[in-house]
Parts: structure tokens; sequence; C-alpha cells
């Protein structure tokens, strides 16, 4: 684990880790991001409101699963201790993920789902934009690709919104409830630590205080299209960068890792 | 395997138009711009490809497709390297590349791929089937990650659109 965390926003210690592994840790949180959020939008497969909307979050899932790919592999290079992005994804345990606390949560109705995805992608976007001008070269060139991918994501989650939020009494509804449900684990979205502080003075990584500008104001444009109330910060959950999870996360890799488990090396 | 000094770029690019993408399989890996490079260095065959999406499945496949077509020309000297950087965009499938995907029945992707095209207005898309541009998309994503699906008013008919990336 990361020590010298501080999860209150204070002053971080003097920074005591090695780049490398920050560097494997950063690369860690952006795969395992994009891993679980991957297969929360895969549990939609064969159950999507109508065809198309099942097509599309199965794709959605599938540029996912390619960045996640994309970063594991570079933490299993990283790390060096010849682990596979298989490994990663498939062996390590609830308290070794290092996903933010918002995509782990259940895709409870289709509302919920995209509101989400919505929440990710005004984060995600500004964040890979930023990452094509990281100093690793590596880093970089995942960022480049997924930049194109994450923008399309952005555009069809702000156009879904609007179209709930602007559309009937009850998806109106329905897209608040998921709104004032998922607010709380925005936090986690911007909560910076040692690893962070260490990549940004190396130009890896950006400081995610400019993040959240851009994260702001795409929110403030899409929701006063859709007519929905930005609801107000109060108690922000945070923690998935240390491992502390939702209660869903286990259930979640008990089931994605169920076959390893039962039948180490198992392969196609 | 000996050097095989009879080997050239122009004939590995020429082999190589034999390797279709699977999902359009009109199509080869040189016109989808997937191909980007091919180095011969002392005997040596060298082949550089970039995915067009980063989960894109079908990439196994081309690269699988690249290594047996090499081989049955009989070179076993080479290396597939997949790159990143530059990223892939619809720009570079060829204009022969796109006239066959019509002809398949895929509208090919509009011009210049950047961002603001991505996350602008709805683009003028014409029906592979009847030339209307009298279209509407029904979903933004489609058979495969490369695609979204639309509908011609004027036809009826739904199609397929190369997604401009």
């Amino acid at each position: 684990m990361i020590s010298g965390l501080d999860r209150t926003g204070r002053k971080f210690p003097a920074p005591t880790m090695e780049l490398k592994e920050a560097l494997l840790t950063y690369a860690l949180r952006r795969g395992d991001d994009n891993l679980i959020l991957s297969n929360r939008l895969g549990e939609w497969c064969g159950h999507g409101p109508q065809l198309e909307e099942d097509i599309a979050l199965t794709n959605r899932a599938l540029d996912l699963i390619g960045q996640a790919r994309n970063y594991l592999q570079y933490a299993a290079e990283v790390e060096g201790k010849g682990r596979s992005e298989d490994d990663l994804a498939y062996l390590r345990n609830e308290r070794q993920f290092v996903n933010t606390k918002l995509v782990e949560q259940l895709n409870g109705d289709y509302a919920q789902t995209i509101c989400r995805s919505f929440l990710y992608d005004a984060w995600h976007l500004p964040l890979q934009q930023a990452l094509t001008k990281s100093t690793d070269e590596r880093i970089a060139a995942i960022a480049g690709k997924a930049v194109k991918e994450v923008s399309y994501h952005l555009r069809t989650s702000s156009e879904w919104m609007i179209r709930f939020g602007d559309g009937t009494e009850e998806s109106h509804q329905r897209a608040q409830t998921a709104l004032d449900a998922l607010w709380t684990y925005t936090g986690d979205l911007f909560v910076q630590d040692e690893v962070d502080a260490i990549l940004e003075k190396a130009g890896i990584a950006p400081d995610l205080a400019l993040i959240k500008v851009a994260f702001d104001k795409t929110v403030d444009t899409v929701l006063a299209e859709a007519t929905l109330k930005r609801p107000a910060d109060g108690f922000m959950a945070t923690g998935g960068r240390q491992g502390k999870h939702s209660e869903y996360l286990g259930f979640m890799l008990a089931e994605m890792q169920y076959l390893q488990r039962a039948h180490p090396g198992a392969t196609w | 395997m000996t050097g095989a000094p009879h080997i050239t770029k122009e004939h590995i690019f020429a082999l190589l138009e034999n390797v279709k993408d699977p999902e359009v399989p009109v199509i080869s890996v040189r016109e989808l711009g997937v191909l980007r490079e091919v180095q011969v260095i002392d005997g040596k065959v060298l082949v550089t490809i970039t995915p067009t999406y980063t989960g894109c499945p079908a990439m196994d496949t081309m690269k699988a497709d690249i290594e047996a077509e090499l081989r049955s020309a009989g070179i076993i000297d080479f290396e597939i390297k997949q790159v990143l950087a530059p990223a892939w965009t619809t720009d570079w499938i060829s204009e022969v590349g796109k006239a066959k995907l019509k002809a398949y029945g895929i509208a090919p992707p509009e011009k210049s791929a950047d961002i603001r095209a991505l996350k602008g207005a709805q683009p003028v898309v014409e029906c592979p089937q009847c030339g209307s541009t009298d279209t509407m998309m029904i979903s933004a994503f489609g058979s495969t990650a490369c695609k979204a699906l639309w509908k011609c008013n004027a036809c009826l008919e739904p199609f397929d659109q190369f997604k401009c990336l």
C-alpha cells in the first residue's frame, strides 16, 4: 500500500515514493477505472432497453476494455515482476483495486447507468486530453488513442442526459434521482495524493484541480440544457484510490474472477 | 532462412493486399490504414500496424492473418509490431478503400476527422444504397466499434456508417 496519504486534502508529506512505484499505481488506477466500468456496462449485454442501446453500451464497454488493457499492460511492464494484464485483472483482491468509487456503482435503471457514464466521461475526457501531453511517451500514446473514443462517449452520454432531463416528467425525475444518488461519488474523481504529486512534478500527469474546471464546465452546460439541478457538494465519498471500496466491488470481482480463481491459468 | 535479398518493401505491401478486415472483408488492411509501415532490413521483414479502436477484437485476427500471409509466401523471418501513436484516424482510409466500403453498403466516414467533427453537429451522410442525403442516425454505436447505425428516409433501408474518428 501507499504510505503517507492524506485524504483530507491537506498538504502532502514529502514524497518518499520512487517514481516507478508512482507510475505503476497511476497506470493501475487508469486501468482499473476502465476495467470496472467496462464490466458494469457489459452487464447490460442482452438486457438493454432496446437493441440499439444494448449495442451502444457494449460498444462503450469494448472501448473501455481496450483502454484498460493498454494501461494494465503498461502497469505490468513498469512493475517488471512478470505479471501480465490478465494477472492484474483476475488475481488481485478487492483492496488491491484502485478504481474510483463511481465506476463500481450498480447499474440501477437506465438513467443511473447513463448518468454514471456521463459523470465519468465529463472527467475522463479532460484527463485523457491532458495526458496526451504527458512526458511519458507511452501514456501520451495511450491517451492520444483514448481521447478520440472518450470524446464520442461524452457526446452520446451528454445527449442522453439532455433527452432524459428535458424529456417526460418520469425521465426527468429518474435522471435527477440518479444524479443525486451518484453525486457523492464524484468527489473520489478529484482526490489527489502522493502519486499524483510525484507524477505532476515529473510532467507525467496533470493537476486534477485543472481537470475539475473542465468537469464543472461540462456538467453545468449539459445539466442546464437538460433542465436538471446540480446537486450541492455534501459528504463526498472517497477512498477508491486507496483500495477502499463500496460493498458492490467485491461481488463484481467474485463473478469476474471466478473462472481464473477456480481454474488457475485457464485459457480460451 | 537465408537473407532472402529478393524481398522488397513493395513485395510485402503487394502481398498484404490479400489481408482483409475480417469484419469488412472487401477492404484490405492497407486501405484501412491499419498497415502503417513495412521495412526490410537484412532480409528481415518488419511490419508495423496500428489499431482502429483500442478494444477492436479484429486486431488480433488481422495480426494473425498478416502472419499467415507472410508464412504462406515463404517468409519466416519477420516481426509484427503494434503501435498506438500516431493514433489511427479515418482520414487514413484510402479513397479506393472508401469507395469499396460504399459499394459494400457501408457509408464511408466524412473527411477531416478531428475533435470538432466528433463533437459537432451531425454530418451529412449519403445512403450507400440509393445515394439520398435524407438520412438519420438511429444509434451512435453500431455492429462494430467503428460503425454507427443509420437509416435512409428515401429508400427506407437501414445502413452502417463508418464513424469519423
